[in-house]
């Protein structure tokens, strides 16, 4: 029994990061119908940016306050990495909008190995290491089951932005104006509703999230590398298309699980066939309901 | 000055002509009916005049203002809005948030949404009924009823309508456009596009017939109703 609610504390940590980066690609999907390939790499820009301003503000040297540094840290990345975003889209997918569904999708690609270029050319090939003292390393131990400080704030800083988005886009008048340009472009001009800014802000919002994902990855395994939005992102896609592609609570839920089967499979069968097990899980689901767990609910009536 | 003028316009799909050099004028205050067969290009006019589609040729002057390279949503917040063709409601929505984002252009005005959404409510008793239900699940007629007062909680000068009738029982209709006159009697310009001529000739004050993107015919309402060919063609009778 310990084991088992071990590994579920471990299988929702890595799976609310699964969740943030799965929201970008459902997101983007949601409202043009495209898989943004590139999104894998802002996740991985989040994690390079936050490296470079942890060792620009000094925190690797235990400032002041380093809670606040890190707030700071991830406000920063957040925003660079939504001004990257917004700049891919405009670039590289606007002046496509119009073409053939093939044609975004290999700008997307193009934008992908670009990124990942980039990134290498500026900080080398190798691994890059957080410093180790940016969080506490406390442990707790509850019932047996160990909970460390970092998986406590990854899991609480992922579900407080997943609750933040949720009300956004649920309950603002800004986020029934997202819905409903994702339903259908004219109608929502007809609106009065700009969708090309509907746009821009979902370009915003995914790769903002994302990049706070990858300074929790980088926190948490403190290595990273600058492939490593091609391993994220394709489960966080798959995280996205088990929720139901286009439905933001199905990218959360579907992270969530995709963390949760992982972790399972790798404590209780083997962690060598975790991905085979976890894939073969999913196939298994998307055979049984091809919509997602939790796309396409509601019938429409005509 | 008329409210909205269209001079000589002309709209292409790739190689088809739709729109063949269209002229149309609609004064403050009345209703003006556009009558057709499908493929007449009734639907592509309205496109045009939301925004939605470039002519290639020609004008739309809004209140003598050029309308025809503006962006679909500033049309809006100038006083056009539309409710198109099949209703286009979102489904996945509630009632009460359509027609919020039909007021979209005036949201941060929160009383004068409340006090438009009361409007619509007193129009519509039964959107007020289901305003907390996802409009995918309203009727048909509900949906019409939905459709048209999104588009007035814009408050706006001109009212486009796309096929009211369509897909709805007689009784329905008789209902819808009873609501359409009496929105018109509040000061609301109409712009009614239909196939069915009978029921559009009974509110509207002007009616133009549109004929494989010309306009055939035009006059007031009783000249069409008393016409050889529309009571042939548009009418059904013999």
């Amino acid at each position: 029994m310990q084991e088992f609610l071990q590994q579920i504390v471990n299988g929702l940590t890595i799976g609310s990061v699964y969740s943030l980066v799965a929201l970008g690609y459902t997101m983007v999907y949601g409202i043009l119908k495209m898989i943004n390939f590139a999104h894998g790499e802002l996740f991985m820009i989040g994690g390079y940016l936050g490296l470079s301003l942890v060792a620009a503000f000094g925190l690797a040297a235990a400032v002041s306050s380093p809670v606040l540094g890190l707030i700071i840290v991830f406000f920063l990345v957040a925003g660079l990495a939504a001004l990257i975003g917004a700049l891919v889209e405009r670039v590289a997918y606007r002046p496509l909008r119009r073409s053939s569904r093939l044609a975004p999708l290999v700008s997307a690609l193009g934008a992908s190995i670009f990124l990942q270029n980039a990134i290498m050319l500026i900080y080398g090939t190798g691994y890059k290491v957080y410093p180790d003292n940016l969080v506490p390393n406390v442990t707790w131990t509850l019932g047996g089951v160990e909970i460390s400080l970092i998986r406590l704030l990854i899991l609480g800083l992922s579900l407080f932005l997943m609750a933040l988005l949720y009300f956004l886009v649920q309950k603002t008048q800004l986020g029934a104006a997202i819905r409903a340009s994702a339903l259908d472009h004219d109608t929502a001009r007809l609106m009065g509703i700009d969708v090309d800014k509907i746009v821009t802000l979902v370009f915003i919002i995914g790769p903002a999230l994302g990049a706070a994902a990858g300074i929790m990855v980088g926190l948490y395994y403190r290595q990273i590398n600058f492939t490593m939005g091609w391993a994220y992102g394709l489960r966080a896609f798959t995280a996205a298309i088990l929720g139901g592609i286009g439905n933001i609570p199905g990218a959360m839920v579907g992270g969530l699980l995709l963390g949760l089967f992982e972790s399972l499979a790798a404590g209780y069968i083997s962690a060598a066939w975790k991905d085979a097990i976890t894939f073969f899980i999913l196939i298994l689901i998307l055979i049984l309901r091809p919509t997602g767990l939790l796309g396409e609910r509601v019938a429409e009536k005509v | 000055m008329a409210l909205l003028e269209i001079h000589d316009l002309h709209v292409y799909y790739g190689h088809v002509h739709a729109l063949k050099g269209i002229n149309l004028a609609i004064e403050e205050g009345e209703v003006l009916t556009v009558l057709g067969a499908n493929g007449a290009g009734k639907s592509t006019t309205l496109r045009v005049i939301s925004g939605l589609i470039r002519p290639r040729r020609g004008q739309v002057l809004f209140g003598g203002q050029p309308i025809d390279r503006l962006p679909a949503h500033q049309i809006v917040e100038l006083g056009i809005s539309q409710a198109p063709e099949g209703r286009k409601i979102f489904a996945t929505l509630t009632v009460e948030e359509n027609l919020n984002l039909g007021a979209y252009t005036r949201r941060r005005d929160a009383a004068g949404m409340a006090q438009g959404k009361e409007m619509i409510f007193h129009l519509f008793p039964r959107l007020k009924e289901r305003r907390r239900q996802l409009a995918g699940t309203l009727s048909g007629g509900e949906q019409q009823m939905l459709s048209i007062g999104r588009a007035l909680m814009a408050k706006p000068r001109l009212l486009l309508l796309d096929e009211p009738s369509l897909g709805l029982a007689p009784l329905l209709v008789r209902d819808i456009f009873r609501t359409i006159r009496e929105i018109n009697a509040q000061g609301v310009t109409t712009l009614l596009v239909e196939q069915n001529a009978r029921v559009a000739l009974k509110i509207a004050h002007r009616a133009l017939v549109l004929e494989t993107g010309h306009i055939a015919l035009g006059g007031t309402a009783a000249q069409l109703l008393s016409d050889e060919r529309v009571r042939k063609a548009y009418l059904g009778e013999k």
